[in-house]
């Protein structure tokens, strides 16, 4: 029987054109539409860190007071004063300190001119804490930390860049005119979006050249090249007052595992600020956050309005798209109201005539998907005209969008035939029958 | 014409009604809001920089080595001389950032040295004597900047710039009511500020939202930053001689010293193109919401004149009947495009209300304006065209219904 309902709706397809295709348009540009701004979407609102996002914290530590801070809230990042004091307080399993550093590397090659290399300052807890899959060799351990050795991670694409790919792990490399010793390489990893430096970065982007050993650019003065935000009037001379300044700009992470662990942390957190404001550092009450990877995120404003406003819009049109689809549909069944009655007069159930232009509605889904299927490939390859490149770049056809364009294609359509063939099944076959 | 009629014949086909007034109503929420946001957007793209872009270029000069302050010094000093030597070249400067380069630089602005709540975030640009001939700022009160009071800059250090040269809109939200030049501010400096000179225009480093309320509002001291990371060099070219420009500028860079890094993606940059990714995303805001603007105003179409086609093959007889008892053409025509105008008012209504609704929506969670009435009443006008040039075809269609069709079996 479903066959033949098959057969009876490619039938009725051919038999209306003009309004089988505008239906099949409707339902191709709205479910294209939608596809195109949700894989976007998809792409700049995802979890990067899924196995670990609910045990990775950023303490907040309102080291700006009451006016100068975000309405209220800690500011995003930690001074040098605080960040290092967390450090020292070893309250968490795992802890890290980043922040964002651009240095020059010299290729092997005698002639050529030096390339800029972009990376990150970061302590060794960052490649355990973050999962950072490793090519060759590893990151390095805390008492690397503690000895401020000169290590330094890289990234398989700079590797790849340098070495050609090859094991570079012993070697040593020079940036900016100081030698390091490379410790690991690491697979290509790039979590979209960057969770780590979503205060700092836009969250997006290509993935860093190297990850150096935290204490030891900080011996160098390597200067952060990341945001950095001071409040007040800025006295700093050099390198050292900066670090004793009000400036922030560097980024903590913790790990805790347990609910327990995180409630003994964020009591730490606060007993810190209360000594501060003991000591005289603060003057005011201690103003504390200890939000987690997806809290962060949405603090952080990651996905960019642009991205949310084509989702909602697209999804809107796609709406539209449906209730013109309803529209259309009724006409289409309606229109065959003679032939309704006489299959009701032959013995055909209600439920027969219901269930047959379900499975019409569904071949125009499909051929609607299918079209959709198209276009979302079209626009993919267009995708760079309408969003900014690095977040463009995340955007991408795989499978899963290409299922679920066919199956959002399809259940709306049949959605949107519930009335319809409701309609189509509610015709009198006495009434048909008499008029004709 | 007789409305009456049309409504009762309206009650009869509820569902088609409701249909057609529903795509309206959506369309119009749509339609209002994206016309509001494409607006919007192609106003952001427009703000006016203050610079002659059509001759300017940027380098983003990184060095190769870790200078120091003195030695970062003498380095950009020679590739000043050097770039401002090489042909369909008129002036020089160098910066901490330029504007609309997409990134910020700037300092909170207060009237006292302990004021809390800052009066402004002004863009924080460093320059030279050369900064504001070299970008072509339109000096409009006071002097430029005098070669020796141009300060170094260099690693964390703070130089206390006592003068600066800042925007129209920065002189107008310091000082509202006074001439700026000569009155003291502070910058996060621990000394005032003194105003020696006003140019008209000058746009941020930024374009982003939440510098929204201080656009325009920059200021320029004199300063050179000498860090050991690098500096922006902003040449001006001769009418005409840009490209040729870009091309030698690197290579005399390098020949000069090769120890820097100027990113082969977009380490040179002439304005149009920083113009260009300034404003990609507003660009592709527009350019998605024109498209769906299009693609739904012809789908509301097709969907009015796919309904309204069914409705005439329906009434075929009635309309046979009617131009039998006397009705001529342009009766049933009127018919017709009066019972869509009824409807499209009807789905208007509802829509005017879902076109705030959505934009309250949008202004709460994304920052949007508030959309102004005239879209709507633009929207309600383009929709009600819209709806009467789409029944039109139908309309005509049905007109020409011969009365013999009142004896024709249905």
């Amino acid at each position: 029987m479903f066959t033949y309902y098959i057969q009876l709706g490619l039938r009725s397809l051919k038999r209306n054109p003009a309004l089988t295709a505008l239906m099949v348009m409707a339902i191709g540009f709205g479910v294209s539409a939608s596809m195109i701004t949700y894989s976007v979407f998809r792409a700049v609102s995802g979890n990067p860190i899924p196995e670990k996002s609910s045990q990775l914290f950023v303490p907040e530590i309102d080291s700006w007071g009451p006016g100068l801070n975000e309405k209220g809230e800690p500011p995003g990042a930690l001074n040098y004063v605080d960040a290092m004091a967390l450090m020292r307080a070893h309250q968490s399993k795992r802890m890290t300190l980043i922040y964002q550093i651009g240095l020059s590397t010299l290729p092997r090659d005698a002639d050529s001119v030096p390339v800029a290399s972009n990376g990150y300052a970061v302590t060794g807890d960052f490649f355990t804490m973050f999962d950072v899959p490793f090519l060759y060799g590893s990151g390095w351990s805390t008492a690397d930390d503690d000895a401020r050795a000169a290590d330094v991670v890289l990234s398989r694409e700079f590797n790849q860049r340098m070495f050609g790919g090859a094991n570079s792990v012993g070697q040593k490399i020079t940036l900016s005119g100081h030698d390091y010793r490379i410790v690991g390489v690491t697979k290509r990893w790039n979590p979209s979006p960057r969770f780590y430096d979503a205060w700092g970065g836009s969250g997006f982007g290509d993935p860093p050249d190297f990850y150096l050993l935290l204490n030891r650019a900080l011996d160098l003065h390597t200067d952060n090249v990341g945001r950095n935000s001071c409040r007040g009037a800025i006295t700093y001379n050099g390198w050292d007052q900066y670090l004793q300044s009000n400036c922030i700009w560097l980024m903590p992470w913790v790990e805790l595992d347990t609910t327990s662990e995180v409630a003994r942390y964020r009591n730490f957190l606060e007993s810190y600020s209360a000594d501060q404001q003991r000591a005289g550092r603060f003057g005011w009450a201690p103003n504390v956050r200890l939000p987690d990877v997806m809290t962060w995120l949405d603090v952080q404003h990651i996905v960019p309005p642009e991205s949310r406003i084509s989702l909602i819009v697209a999804m809107s049109f796609f709406i539209i798209c449906l209730v013109n689809t309803i529209g259309l549909l009724l006409a289409k069944f309606m229109r065959r109201a003679g032939e309704i009655g006489v299959r009701r007069a032959l013995g055909a159930t209600r439920h027969e005539i219901y269930a047959q232009y379900l499975v019409e509605a569904a071949a125009v889904g499909l051929t609607g998907g299918l079209l959709g299927l198209l276009l979302t490939a079209i626009g993919m390859s267009g995708v760079g005209l309408l969003f900014e490149p690095e977040i463009a770049q995340l955007a991408h056809m795989d499978l899963s969008l290409i299922g679920l364009t066919l199956v959002v294609a399809i259940f709306a359509t049949v959605a949107a035939a519930f009335y319809p063939a409701w309609r189509a099944a509610q015709v009198q076959p006495a009434w048909q029958l008499k008029s004709n | 014409m007789h409305i009456q009629p049309i409504l009762a014949a309206l009650r009869r086909h509820k569902a088609g009604t409701v249909l057609i007034a529903l795509q309206i109503a959506l369309t119009l929420a749509i339609v209002c809001n994206a016309l509001f946001i494409i607006n919007q957007r192609l106003a952001h793209i427009d703000e006016p920089s203050g610079v002659d872009e059509a001759n300017l270029f940027v380098i983003a000069n990184q060095w190769g080595e870790q200078y120091s302050t003195q030695e970062a010094v003498e380095r950009i000093e020679q590739d000043l001389v050097t770039l401002r030597q090489l042909p369909g070249v008129q002036d020089v400067t160098s910066s901490n950032n330029y504007p609309i380069r997409g990134i910020s630089n700037d300092n909170f602005i207060t009237m006292t040295p302990d004021q809390r709540a800052p009066t402004s975030d002004a863009a924080y640009y460093m320059g030279d004597a050369n900064f504001v001939r070299t970008l072509g700022l339109k000096l409009i009160a006071g002097r430029d900047f005098r070669p020796e009071e141009v300060q170094n800059q260099g690693l964390r250090q703070t130089v206390d710039p006592s003068v600066a040269i800042i925007s129209k809109a920065m002189a107008t939200k310091l000082f509202p009511n006074s001439d700026a030049l000569g009155k003291h501010f502070y910058a996060m400096t621990p000394n005032p500020i003194t105003v020696i000179g006003i140019v008209d225009v000058l746009h941020r480093g930024d374009v982003s939202t939440w510098s929204a309320p201080y656009i325009g509002e920059s200021m320029i001291v004199p300063v050179r930053p000498a860090d050991p990371y690098g500096i922006y060099y902003i040449v001006r070219t001769k009418p005409g001689q840009l490209a040729a420009a870009m091309r030698a500028a690197p290579k005399a860079l390098y020949a000069e010293n090769r120890m820097r890094m100027i990113d082969p993606k977009d380490g040179l940059l002439s304005f149009a193109q920083v113009r260009h990714r300034a404003f990609e995303s507003d660009r592709g805001m527009a350019i998605l919401m024109s498209i769906i603007c299009i693609v739904l105003l012809a789908i509301t179409a097709a969907g009015i004149i796919g309904l309204t086609s069914f409705w005439v093959g329906q009434r075929r007889r009635q309309i046979g009947v009617r131009r039998a008892l006397g009705a001529t053409h342009r009766d049933i025509m009127q018919y017709f495009m009066t019972e869509n105008l009824l409807i499209s008012l009807g789905g208007l209504a509802i829509g005017v209300v879902l076109a705030f609704g959505l934009n309250l929506w949008l202004h709460i969670h994304l920052e949007l304006k508030v959309l102004p009435l005239t879209y709507v009443l633009g929207g309600t006008v383009i929709l009600l065209l819209l709806g009467q040039g789409a029944v039109f075809a139908p309309a005509l269609r049905a007109s020409r219904v011969p009365p013999i069709e009142a004896t024709r079996p249905a």
